[in-house]
């Protein structure tokens, strides 16, 4: 029977949410709770009106498993959108703190959406994706597993559904980016290692001698996200039927292992993973060899080494002992080459083919996503000095950093391989169209450059204010005053917001054409038109 | 490895590893990246010998330079206490008049009282002091309880309404809802209204009322003319100056049911040099008397 398995796991999952809802000791949980009711219902009964009791037609092991993968490119750039969009309304809030709508949509609650849905919706759905293809091809090898790679897929999207309603509906253990509260962390919990049984067991039954590279990076990043999320997350629930649990941790140990997991979240989910799509989709649209390997194998293991030691540079000057703040701080120093061994190695790559520039939109995004990384790689441990830090801690100077790293190496990186694998999975010859997504580049671009500089000019400028003294020794600005100051930076940010929006929806267009089949007319990329009706008529 | 090949371009030979068509070159680390690594490696281990790094049992290593941030900060506020230690000593010891009197204690006392009120009254009376409805603007000479240095003083030590200060200043107008009939209320706005020509619409016959009801009920604070009292911390209706609006609306609601604004005692909270402090600076915004 096809989906026999599904529709019991999801009917038996249904059952036990509605449980939930009945005995639900919070009407939060309570609400959450019919929440997941209606979406596993619906899940369920689609499986079961698509089941059939004919004999399954006998599994091919021998090709690629793609199909989990087209529904993991259309979550990626569903995702994107959405939290593009979610993005741009709470830039709008922070300009305009009337469009609170209480109390789903007040700040506090949307902001965790924003961040949620780009980094592990847009950015979880794009690495799930690309790691499934990319294992694939560079071990020659099915992917392990079945329908558990299918699991991983819906079971993921289920979580970020989840997450997403929680905090809406103010459920929230307020731990930066680990917001979800216990029952989602478990599910999510189910969710890695499943993951993790597909990804080991393609390595496992690879047909390649030696593995790529790119699976090095992939690896790391499922096993410490795993590592990371559980001890993060360890809490006492205070009921099994109700949203709160106090955290295993308190005082500065938890302050500490809250960034031990933010800012490893930055580096095995924002770093880490995306070197890897960089270190597949890269040489593949250039068609040129990896610049160097033994640059590959010491940057791998400085990352994996010094990047987990750094999280104590979030809490300078705090309660944190200093012992623990300088070992965060020159961890982060040490951390510098490390990471741009990525990009060296990327962007050395396209030596030998850097006219592609010109005539591939593709190889712009990913040349401008490795810059950005390494202008974010750079700003990182600069930030992490303890001189600058007092300046650009608690400003918009942070924002801007996070987002130069996230719209320009993360979305950048994942909008080429978006581009590489669209016509790849459906069997196209092309996109449908390659000029829109240079457009889409410019945007982006665009977007990037007044977000991020409009936030420096902001943070920078909050900074020199909370720490203006007159001649007598008194501070000189009211905190107000400095809010009121950013006020024009943040309608930049939105416009800066905006085109992002823009550039992501032409991608969502261009990606649906090209599944449609279509291939739109076009002057292609780099042709100068033959002119026109320049020649002067002859005198009469 | 048998099937190592040179890249054309480059120049340089492969590793002989190949993954769905991708190849690696055999290039060697750039040197200058190496260089700046191993530089960042030891610039790290010499900050974390002279800085504290190393935890230990129980505490940690110090670094050879003895920083802490505990004592950076103390350093640092030792310092600019020191620095301002002159002048607190004398704020302290001088009334808010033998400040003002004297020319360098004054400014400074104004700089310290402007970083007071950015803290602590801001929220109510706004970042230039100009207040909103509710809450009084600072700048001008319209004092409810007296413009002068220690009646400004008295106010920000003990509060306004503030019950738990013994010497707090409390007035309370009575919610004349429930002694005037609604007519003599229209009346009674449109009059008061018409102190400061803004009865536009009120009728000539209302005003001429509400002349009445105003002796008999309001002017035993407010005072005969209107001018109000500054002993019972009653307005002057007579100027431009409006805590709660001044349309006969705004007016007769007040009259119907007023609100009473509630200022904190700000004595037991910042103590004495401070409220000094901050009467130097309210005191010279404009309207100190």
């Amino acid at each position: 029977m096809r989906y026999g398995l599904g529709i019991i796991l999801a009917g038996a999952l249904c059952y036990l949410t509605l449980m939930g809802a009945a005995f639900a000791v919070d009407e939060p949980f309570r609400q959450h709770m019919w929440i997941a009711v209606f979406v596993l219902a619906i899940f369920t009964i689609i499986l079961m009106r698509k089941t059939n009791f004919e004999p399954q037609a006998p599994v091919d092991e021998s090709a690629y498993m793609d199909e989990p993968i087209r529904y993991g490119v259309i979550a990626t750039v569903f995702w994107g959108v959405v939290g593009f969009l979610v993005g741009v309304f709470i830039a709008v809030q922070l300009a305009f703190p009337h469009l609170n709508f209480e109390p789903w949509l007040n700040f506090g609650r949307v902001r965790p959406l924003h961040t949620s849905a780009v980094i592990f919706a847009f950015g979880g759905n794009a690495l799930i994706a690309s790691s499934f293809y990319v294992v694939q091809r560079t071990c020659r090898a099915r992917l392990f597993g079945g329908d558990l790679v299918w699991f991983v897929f819906w079971g993921y999207q289920f979580f970020i559904i989840m997450a997403g309603t929680g905090y809406l509906l103010g459920i929230t253990q307020s731990r930066e980016y680990a917001e979800p509260e216990w029952y989602v962390d478990m599910w999510l919990t189910i969710v890695w290692v499943a993951y993790l049984v597909v990804f080991m067991g393609t390595l496992l039954r690879r047909r390649e001698p030696h593995i790529y590279v790119a699976n090095w990076f992939y690896l790391s990043f499922i096993i410490t996200i795993a590592m990371l999320h559980v001890i993060n997350n360890l809490a006492m629930p205070a009921s099994i039927v109700g949203s709160k649990s106090y955290s295993a941790f308190s005082g500065v140990q938890d302050a500490v292992t809250q960034w031990w997991y933010g800012h490893n979240a930055v580096a095995f989910f924002l770093t880490v993973p995306f070197l890897a799509m960089m270190y597949y989709f890269v040489p593949k649209q250039v068609d040129r060899p990896i610049y160097s390997y033994r640059l590959s194998i010491v940057h791998f293991w400085s990352i994996i080494f010094l990047y987990i030691w750094a999280g104590p540079h979030h809490l300078h000057y705090t309660a944190v002992p200093d012992w623990a703040q300088t070992l965060g701080m020159v961890f982060s120093i040490m951390l510098w080459m490390p990471s741009w061994g990525g990009m060296i190695n990327g962007l050395m790559t396209l030596s030998g083919a850097w006219d592609k520039i010109r005539t591939d939109p593709i190889v712009r995004l990913m040349v401008a996503a490795m810059a950005f990384y390494g202008m974010a790689t750079f700003e990182g441990p600069m930030l992490s000095i303890k001189s600058v830090n007092s300046l650009s801690h608690y400003t918009d100077w942070t924002i801007a950093h996070v987002h130069a790293g996230a719209l320009g190496w993360n979305g950048m990186i994942t909008f080429a391989a978006v581009y590489f694998l669209a016509p790849k999975l459906w069997g196209r010859d092309r996109l449908y169209s390659i000029r829109m997504v240079n457009w889409h580049f410019w945007l982006a671009t665009l977007g990037i450059v007044l977000y991020a500089s409009s936030m420096w000019v902001s943070g920078i400028m909050q900074g020199l204010m909370w720490r203006e003294y007159d001649e007598q020794g008194f501070l000189v600005y009211s905190f107000a005053e400095t809010v009121a100051a950013m006020h024009p930076y943040y309608v930049m940010r939105v416009s800066g917001g905006v085109f992002y929006l823009a550039g992501g929806l032409l991608m969502a267009w261009n990606v649906y054409q090209t599944i449609r089949g279509r291939v739109r007319k076009e002057t292609p990329m780099g042709m100068v038109l033959p002119t026109h009706g320049t020649a002067m008529k002859p005198a009469q | 490895m048998s099937d190592k090949q040179i890249d054309e371009f480059s120049g340089v030979s492969t590793t002989g590893h190949e993954w769905d068509g991708i190849k690696e070159l055999d290039n060697p680390m750039p040197r200058w990246w190496l260089i700046v690594y191993y530089a960042t490696i030891v610039w790290a281990a010499v900050y974390v010998i002279a800085y504290p790094a190393w935890p230990l049992v129980r505490t940690a290593t110090t670094g050879l330079l003895g920083y802490s941030s505990r004592g950076d900060v103390k350093t640092e506020l030792d310092a600019a206490k020191a620095a301002k230690a002159d002048y607190i000593a004398a704020i302290g010891a001088k009334s808010v008049k033998e400040i003002l009197a004297d020319e360098k204690l004054r400014i400074f006392a104004a700089a310290a009282g402007a970083a007071a009120f950015k803290v602590n009254c801001v929220q109510c009376h706004g970042s230039g002091a100009q207040g909103s409805p509710g809450y009084p603007n600072l700048n001008d000479d319209d004092w409810l309880w007296g413009g002068s240095a220690e009646q400004i003083q008295q106010t920000i030590a003990h509060g306004i309404r503030y019950a738990e200060d013994p010497n707090t200043r409390v007035s309370e107008m009575p919610a004349f809802a429930d002694i005037l009939q609604p007519k003599q209320i229209t009346q009674v706005a449109s009059f008061v209204a018409s102190l400061s020509n803004k009865a536009e619409n009120a009728s000539d016959g209302d005003i001429a009322a509400g002349k009445d009801v105003f002796a008999q009920n309001c002017a035993s604070c407010h005072g005969d003319n209107g001018k109000g009292n500054r002993e019972l911390g009653a307005p002057n209706l007579t100027d431009a100056i409006w805590l709660y609006g001044s349309t006969p609306a705004a007016i007769a609601a007040q009259v119907r049911a007023p609100k009473h604004g509630v200022m904190p005692a700000w004595g037991v909270r910042l103590g004495d040099t401070t409220v000094k402090e901050l009467t130097v600076y309210v005191h010279s915004l404009g309207g100190g008397e």
